[in-house]
């Protein structure tokens, strides 16, 4: 097993960690770092639940190796609030009932976030094939898409 | 006085209230059981299991994977002889002699790493003797099958289920209702279909997981993914055959159960594993994989309808069959066959009925509880026969069943009365809102369109003594925390009791905090938090507790002000009196007291109050005729219509729109009620087009989110429309009667019926996939190949 130094920037915090190379992102995070925000629902990058931005991009964090992630920038869904006041996306799936179990809710915000930092006027379609990674089987995805949508129309300047 | 009657009506109930746990889930905060943290002493256990579907277990060697560095304990059935299971104890913790599923634990390892664990799982050896499986339920019932469980007669069981002791039939629900060979010849139609649906799995998002810990005092603790804390408790220490005080589960916020994660599965395991390694936390933790094949799945249905009416289309007789799959091990099972049985005339009145519901054991993946507990499936061939009738009469089928559907007052199939139902208004409204008799155009001309339509009922499936218990306590500023072991699975039920506290205590609802996790050892008792129950009985018992908490601070005001206690009440968190006018806040008295009036001493004291609740009036059901005066609490009624387009090239199905409406008494938060028919339509959406585990031999051969395909954002229908109908429980919270699982009950035979429509094929079964669908109307004619 070879080991790695790698420095990453984590929710804009600088930080370095001693990984092993077959570690994933996904559980760097979560046991290195005790960011357990991120879920784990499959290991095999079919459920969405571990979706965090590398770079700006959507990745299934239990598909890239924390290694490949040496210089890069993370965000997770502890990085999505400031201080006092949640991101305009946490706020709008959470007023518009976008919530039950809550599982799958960091990976769809990260998605959405994706989403609305590329296009910040999107349709539904597009809403839709934004999140068609990430499973959800409480919601059926209704009250997920009028959040995002709502996060658009509060975040597009009028 | 203006300005106090201003106050006079802050109650929650009815509002829709923002959900208590919905900041942290969107923060990341809220904890999960696999995101506790245990630190380096936290060991990993996986589990050897069976490869084939029904074998004798001749030999275990364990030396080699007990060499192997960073392995800690392995265990096997050898350790543990108690049976375990919830309605009829038929399964070990490990197999002991026997394996029945592939999946079936026959080792388990401690490790240090997962990776370790499954290294050692690898250099177990087990020997076996293979025999012939039992793969179809229908076979598996009959005299030429093997017995899976020739011990059926001894097993414990629940009294109101009946093992059919030399036999796989571990249950056989029987319904003698009037006279129903007499009844076909009075019929102007009769239709008879046979039906298949298949098993699905739960899916939640959050694999199953669980951490176990033995002290040096031998009590136990439980951390894990649970639907059932306390029946868990109860059923891991009667195995185990220790007190139940002994074992202790604490169970943090559930990612999704369905009923999954209620009773035990696979928890009972890594307890085991844990006492070998005292002092030791041990995870197990499901891969995907495992949690398709080896955790509860949903039972498979082979159904065998027969039902008959006059020329005026008013329902004459039914003879139903049911075998159910029930799988290796039928514990939780067996009370699905009863379900199915006491409502196996769907939402109708029928003078005659005869049914048969059948659990039946074969080596297919253990079957449990899952959301609908058993109607899903049947509804899917009763609804669809419903169709059938009123088309072979000619009657539209909205009045058909505007005709023969249960009204307050109804004579049920078990004899006894339905009380206040607003079945009739949710018909009504799914038929309004579908704008049923209107026919659209497709949306080109390679696709036909068509509606369908379907009615449910269901009640709570539970023993019938099954309880619920809360506290309320308030705090220093007059908030209130209020204790439950109910679980929060994502259908809101923290939101609700807190809402309900608020309305009962009389304070605001931002002032209700929940004590969570639900933990047994300071958490009230509550039997499990399945069958749409909660609402409800939990309900029930926080009025309960609050109205106890409530009588605590009046006597003290009342004593205190020298004024009767019907002259005060609590607003807002404030005392009022109606006749003085005098006020004072909760803050004040609600730890310390007040003093008394001489100054010389003080009353009251820390308010805390108790409830409880529990049924008492259900009553058993004569095992020959399923008659009796009561078989349930209550039954909850509901419609869905859909109206879709069938794709004549490719047999693709698209919804294009659901329309769900159901009878949930009162609704506490209309905006989770919505929740729960969009969230269970779309699940049954899902069940309907695409969920098939699919068996061969034996083996599931899709295991994996690529393989088993459940809706994505993409294929939901581009319009829902939900109705909330109000006729109100008589013992329910504010009227309230549960709604989570009802919804996605009436969703397979609403799409098929659709499908009818455009298209006029009907299939044996769900999955309505593009390409049974193709086929079966090639099969047709409807379309050349």
């Amino acid at each position: 097993m070879s080991f790695h130094n790698i420095s990453v920037r984590i929710n804009g915090g600088l930080e370095q960690a001693v990984v092993p190379g077959n570690m994933t992102l996904m559980k760097m995070l979560r046991e290195s770092f005790a960011l357990t925000g991120t879920k784990n629902g499959c290991s095999a990058g079919e459920c969405g639940a571990c979706t965090v931005l590398l770079n700006g991009e959507p990745v299934n964090s239990c598909m890239v190796l924390a290694v490949e992630c040496d210089g890069g920038v993370i965000t997770t869904v502890e990085g999505l609030a400031g201080d006092k006041q949640l991101n305009i996306i946490q706020s709008s799936i959470m007023d518009e009932g976008g919530v039950q179990c809550g599982f799958c809710t960091p990976g769809i915000l990260l998605s959405a976030k994706a989403l609305l930092d590329r296009n910040p006027d999107p349709t539904e379609d597009e809403i839709k094939e934004a999140i068609v990674g990430n499973l959800c089987r409480c919601t059926g995805y209704v009250r997920i898409i009028e959040g995002v949508k709502k996060a658009a129309r509060l975040s597009v300047p009028v | 006085m203006e300005k106090k009657a201003e106050r006079m009506d802050p109650s929650p109930i009815g509002e829709n209230k923002p959900r208590i746990d919905a900041r942290e889930k969107v923060t990341g905060a809220a904890i999960f059981a696999d995101d506790i943290q245990f630190g380096n002493g936290l060991l990993h256990a996986r589990i050897k299991r069976s490869p084939h579907p029904h074998a004798m277990i001749i030999k275990i060697d364990v030396s080699k994977a007990l060499e192997l560095p960073g392995v800690k304990a392995i265990i096997t059935g050898e350790d543990f002889p108690g049976y375990i299971g919830l309605y009829l104890q038929d399964r070990y913790i490990f197999c002991r002699d026997r394996v029945r599923y592939i999946g079936d634990p026959v080792a388990g390892v401690a490790a240090s790493t997962v990776e370790i664990a499954e290294q050692a799982v690898n250099l177990i050896n087990v020997e076996y003797e293979l025999l012939d499986p039992v793969l179809d339920p229908v076979y598996g019932a009959s005299s030429k099958a093997p017995l899976l469980h020739p011990d059926l007669g001894n097993y414990k069981v629940a009294n109101f289920i009946f093992p059919q002791a030399g036999t796989n039939i571990s249950n056989h629900f029987k319904i003698r209702k009037g006279n129903v060979s007499d009844a076909w010849e009075k019929c102007e139609a009769i239709v008879e279909h046979h039906y298949w649906v298949p098993q699905i799995q739960h899916v939640p998002i959050e694999p199953h997981v669980a951490i176990a810990r033995v002290d040096e005092n031998d009590e136990i603790t439980l951390w894990g993914s649970s639907q059932s804390p306390f029946a868990q408790r109860n059923l891991i220490a009667n195995s185990m055959g220790i007190s139940q005080s002994k074992m202790r589960v604490i169970a943090p916020y559930v990612g999704g159960g369905f009923g999954s994660k209620a009773g035990v599965s696979m928890e009972a395991l890594v307890v085991a594993i844990a006492t070998k390694v005292k002092g030791h936390p041990v995870k197990l933790l499901l891969t995907r994989e495992e949690e398709f094949y080896t955790a509860f799945v949903r039972q498979g249905l082979a159904s065998f309808f027969k039902m008959g009416c006059d020329s005026q289309g008013k329902l004459l007789a039914m003879e139903n069959k049911f075998y159910w799959d029930g799988g290796a091990y039928t514990e939780y099972g067996v009370n699905i066959t009863r379900a199915s049985g006491y409502s196996s005339s769907g939402p109708y009145e029928v003078p005659n009925v005869s049914t048969d519901s059948f659990c039946v054991y074969t080596n297919h993946p253990v079957t449990g509880p899952m959301r609908g507990f058993g109607m899903p499936e049947m509804h899917a061939g009763l609804e669809q026969c419903i169709d059938e009738l009123a088309l072979k009469i000619g009657m539209d089928v909205v009045q058909f069943r505007e005709i023969n559907c249960l009204k307050t007052g109804s004579t049920l199939v078990t004899g006894s009365k339905m009380h206040p139902t607003g079945l009739p208004i949710c018909l009504e409204k799914a038929a309004r809102g579908i704008e049923w008799g209107k026919k659209n155009p497709p949306s080109a001309p390679n696709k036909r369109r068509g509606k369908g339509i379907a009615l449910m009922w269901k009640a709570p499936a539970m023993p019938p003594n099954a309880g619920s218990s809360t506290w309320v306590e308030l705090a220093e500023d007059g908030t209130l925390t209020v204790g439950v072991g109910g679980q929060e699975l994502g259908q809101g039920t923290f939101t609700v009791a807190a809402q309900m506290a608020a309305a009962a205590l009389g304070v605001p609802y931002e002032w209700v905090r929940i004590a969570k996790p639900v933990d047994t050892r300071y958490s009230p008792y509550e039997w499990q938090t399945v069958a749409s129950r909660l609402t409800w009985s939990m309900g029930n018992a926080i009025v309960n507790a609050s109205r106890d908490a409530r009588r605590q601070i009046l006597e003290i005001v009342a004593d205190a002000w020298d004024e009767p206690m019907e002259d005060l009440d609590i607003v807002n968190g404030i005392v009022i009196s109606f006749k003085s006018e005098k006020e004072i806040p909760l803050k004040n008295l609600v730890i310390y007291g007040l003093p008394k009036n001489d100054d010389q001493g003080w009353r009251g004291g820390p308010i805390i109050g108790r409830g409880t609740f529990m049924p008492t009036y259900v009553t058993g059901l004569d095992p020959e005729t399923g008659q009796g005066q009561r078989a349930v609490v209550h039954y909850t009624t509901g419609a869905q219509a859909v109206e879709l387009e069938v794709d004549m090239e490719t047999g693709r199905i698209e919804v294009i729109k659901g329309v769900s409406a159901f009878d949930v008494g009162k609704a506490i938060n209309p905006k989770l009620v919505e929740s729960q028919m969009e969230g269970g339509f779309i699940q049954g959406l899902s069940s309907a087009l695409f969920e098939c585990l699919q068996l061969k031999d034996g083996m599931v051969q899709n295991p994996s989110f690529v393989d088993y395909r459940i809706a994505t954002s993409a294929d939901i229908p581009k319009e829902i429309k939900t109705y909330i109908v109000e006729v109100a429980q008589e013992d329910g919270p504010w009227g309230a009667r549960g709604v989570g699982e009802h919804s996605m009950v009436p969703s397979i035979p609403a799409i098929a019926n659709a499908i009818y429509d455009a298209v006029g094929i009907r299939m044996e079964g769900p999955p309505f996939t593009a390409e049974k669908v193709y086929l079966a109307m090639v099969d047709a004619g409807v379309v050349k190949e």
